[in-house]
């Protein structure tokens, strides 16, 4: 939201000049036919990759020096946008003289960040960058045709965002050392989900096995799985004060006043109040526990501890 | 040379309509709802152009045709007030749409779907054409509603919409037509063709944009959906756009008197084009010409997407369309085409050419050379088109 998204500019205005400068006139654009191939003593590769029936499609030639590895021709011929073209033109022109396994590094990342005109400004707006990956399968796909193997042996994580790079462990454990709760936050934090969308939820330009909105649900049900324990579904802090003061005394019903009953003791509930972060239990012991020792040492301790592991961590217990 | 062929998208005002709108923004600029002179001056100019556009689809005095801001305004209209007074009341649980209607019917059908409307969305048929007794074959006696366009935005297709307004009134459900694309191509004339509703927007025939009406047929008249003043006897309240329904007014008079040179000349100049690009090998058409407005054509060239096209042709000044424009800043292929089930690799390659009353023939010859040369350049970097060695098994 905000001024910069209500009036909707054209996707061409965000194109770097050298995107429109390789869309008018790519440079590798071409083929390598078996000839020319063998007369470079060269071992032919052609690669394909995506469909047209998605929108995109690119097949790349590589003439490869079969003694060093060495690509010493890349050309390809593409369908697709303009970014789909120039991405593929760049990615041609990065693969040039290097060995097939330095190739294989090449992303998405650095075919975009070789088309920008200044190294702060990306070269093609963010849901133009889901054409650039394309270019970046296709070289994966030509190097495993080179060595026979499996395209998935080059790929060691799962990638859940294609376009930004990121992998499900990275998204797992962000996720969970910052709590985070909306896909805008996943964004911020990681960038992933920032550029072509489809990895947030199903229904986007492409279909995933996995998407962001999948890795909240799963953390939520993490966090919630804590407080099954309360009977309420919603979160401690989003309880109103007559829900919490219920959860508590379910808490304690379950897992604390038994053993009080059982020394003679029990506790009362009397307040919960909301102080900065926190929420302080204000309670008070009867019978036996109003003397004990332990009252204000283990056996707080053990109630405080019980409802923050099924509550929340902000819980303090004061007792009257 | 700039051409503009996306006139589907929006138009060129009229200068006429220009003229005529111009006094009432430094001198006549009084709320027609005052009371003194100022008001005074807009009253007769404001009835002027209202008879204008009643006559342009031929609505009787009683009816009712409200002016609103836009076709989306009149098309949320309908569909809201129908699910407040049928569906959420209880007496009615559905309404019937196309798959093809603009986002402003099929977002807010879903809209009305998330709060418990049912909503049947017809399919058209390899011609791109919504065929009527699809209608009667959907109807239940707890339909609320049908909504049809007249006239789709993507490939000019005709829909039999005098067929669809007799199944409805013979079952005594209300029927909607969205007939934006409709005014000035083809006659329009609601009392002919059984319509309670009609939507139409002045800018897509030559008129201001900010203007649309909606007609309601008389005591079919919907609840207001925006509540306010008590303007437009109640309907729509909101201070009138004096200068934009003169516009409109104006823009109708000459969209009416402009229908048979829209017909045979501008259709004309259509079929010239399309005869030309149907000459490129590997082109197709949706939806025979004569099921087709006079100035539509929506083409594939086969190995081009049609994001590519475009940036040839607007290299060139050309102005044309590769979907909705509401649709261009997002990467899904045309959604007609993927409703007529045409071959899934042409999806992404539908170009939309829209003509007007203003399109030259020299306009035309240029695009048609500049369209030839585009697709040899595409397709020379087209993969569709792309050497292969012996034995390569192509994964495209």
């Amino acid at each position: 939201m905000g001024i910069d998204s209500l009036i909707g500019g054209t996707i061409w205005d965000e194109y770097s000049q050298k995107v429109c400068e390789l869309m008018n006139n790519p440079q590798n654009m071409g083929e390598i036919t078996q000839e020319q191939a063998d007369a470079m003593g060269a071992k032919l590769i052609v690669a394909d990759f995506g469909a047209e029936s998605c929108g995109d499609a690119v097949r790349l030639y590589w003439a490869v020096d079969p003694k060093t590895d060495v690509i010493l021709e890349s050309k390809f011929k593409s369908f697709g946008c303009g970014t789909a073209i120039a991405s593929s033109d760049t990615m041609a022109s990065l693969c040039k003289g290097k060995t097939v396994d330095e190739a294989i590094k090449i992303t998405n990342i650095d075919v975009e960040k070789a088309m920008r005109d200044t190294p702060d400004v990306p070269a093609v707006p963010a849901q133009k960058m889901h054409c650039s990956v394309m270019a970046y399968d296709v070289i994966k796909k030509a190097a495993s045709l080179y060595k026979g193997v499996d395209i998935a042996s080059f790929e060691n994580e799962i990638i859940v965002c294609e376009c930004a790079r990121v992998s499900l462990s990275t998204l797992r454990e962000v996720i969970r050392l910052n709590d985070l709760t909306t896909i805008e936050q996943i964004t911020d934090y990681t960038k992933a989900g920032a550029f072509c969308k489809s990895c947030i939820r199903p229904g986007g330009h492409e279909a995933k096995d996995i998407y962001l909105v999948d890795l909240l649900a799963e953390y939520e049900k993490e966090k919630l799985g804590k407080l099954a324990d309360s009977g309420y579904d919603a979160p401690f802090a989003q309880m109103t004060i007559v829900q919490r003061l219920k959860s508590v005394d379910k808490v304690i019903d379950e897992n604390i006043r038994q053993m009080l009953v059982m020394d003679g003791g029990n506790i009362e509930i009397l307040d919960i109040k909301e102080n900065g972060s926190h929420f302080d239990i204000y309670i008070r012991y009867l019978g036996a526990c109003s003397g004990c020792a332990s009252s204000s040492t283990g056996t707080l301790f053990a109630i405080e501890s019980i409802l923050k592991d099924k509550l929340d961590q902000n819980i303090r217990v004061i007792p009257i | 040379m700039r051409v503009y062929l996306d006139n589907n998208a929006t138009t060129i005002v009229d200068p006429h309509v220009f003229e005529a709108m111009e006094p009432f923004f430094v001198q006549k600029y009084g709320n027609p709802n005052s009371l003194h002179q100022f008001a005074s001056d807009t009253h007769k100019p404001l009835k002027e152009a209202m008879q204008k556009i009643y006559a342009g689809i031929n609505a009787s005095n009683e009816d009712s045709v409200v002016i609103t801001s836009c076709a989306t305004e009149s098309n949320n209209w309908v569909l809201k007030s129908i699910y407040f007074e049928y569906i959420l009341t209880g007496r009615k649980n559905h309404i019937i749409i196309s798959e093809v209607e603009h986002p402003s019917i099929i977002a807010t059908a879903k809209f009305l779907e998330s709060k418990g409307c049912k909503v049947t969305y017809l399919p058209i048929n390899n011609e791109g054409i919504v065929e009527a007794h699809t209608v009667r074959d959907f109807l239940t006696d707890k339909t609320a509603l049908v909504s049809i366009m007249w006239v789709n935005n993507e490939t000019g297709a005709i829909f039999p919409i005098e067929e669809i307004g007799e199944i409805c009134a013979a079952k005594g459900v209300l029927f909607h037509t969205d007939a934006v694309q409709a005014i000035g191509k083809v006659s329009v004339n609601v009392q002919k063709a059984n319509i309670d509703y009609l939507t139409m927007s002045a800018h897509k025939f030559h008129g201001p944009k900010g203007v649309g009406a909606l007609y309601m047929k008389k005591g079919k008249e919907l609840t207001p959906l925006l509540h306010g003043g008590a303007q437009m006897n109640g309907l729509r309240s909101g201070t009138l756009n004096v200068a934009g329904i003169v516009g409109m007014g104006k823009a109708m008079e000459q969209a009416i008197d402009a229908l048979d040179f829209e017909m045979s000349e501008v259709k004309e100049l259509r079929d010239r084009l399309e005869d030309a690009l149907l000459e490129i090998p590997d082109t197709f058409v949706v939806t025979p010409r004569t099921k087709r407005s006079p100035n539509t054509i929506l083409i594939s060239f086969r190995g081009i997407e049609g994001e590519s096209m475009l940036w040839d042709l607007n290299r060139a000044g050309i102005a044309a369309s590769t979907g909705s424009a509401c649709a261009s800043e997002d990467l899904e292929s045309n959604p007609v085409m993927e409703a007529i089930g045409a071959e899934a690799d042409l999806a992404h390659t539908a170009i939309r050419f829209s003509l007007s009353r203003y399109t030259t023939g020299e306009e035309i010859d240029y695009t048609i050379e500049v369209v030839k040369n585009a697709v040899n350049r595409l397709r020379t970097i087209s993969s569709s088109y792309a050497y292969a060695p012996e034995g390569h098994e192509s994964k495209l």
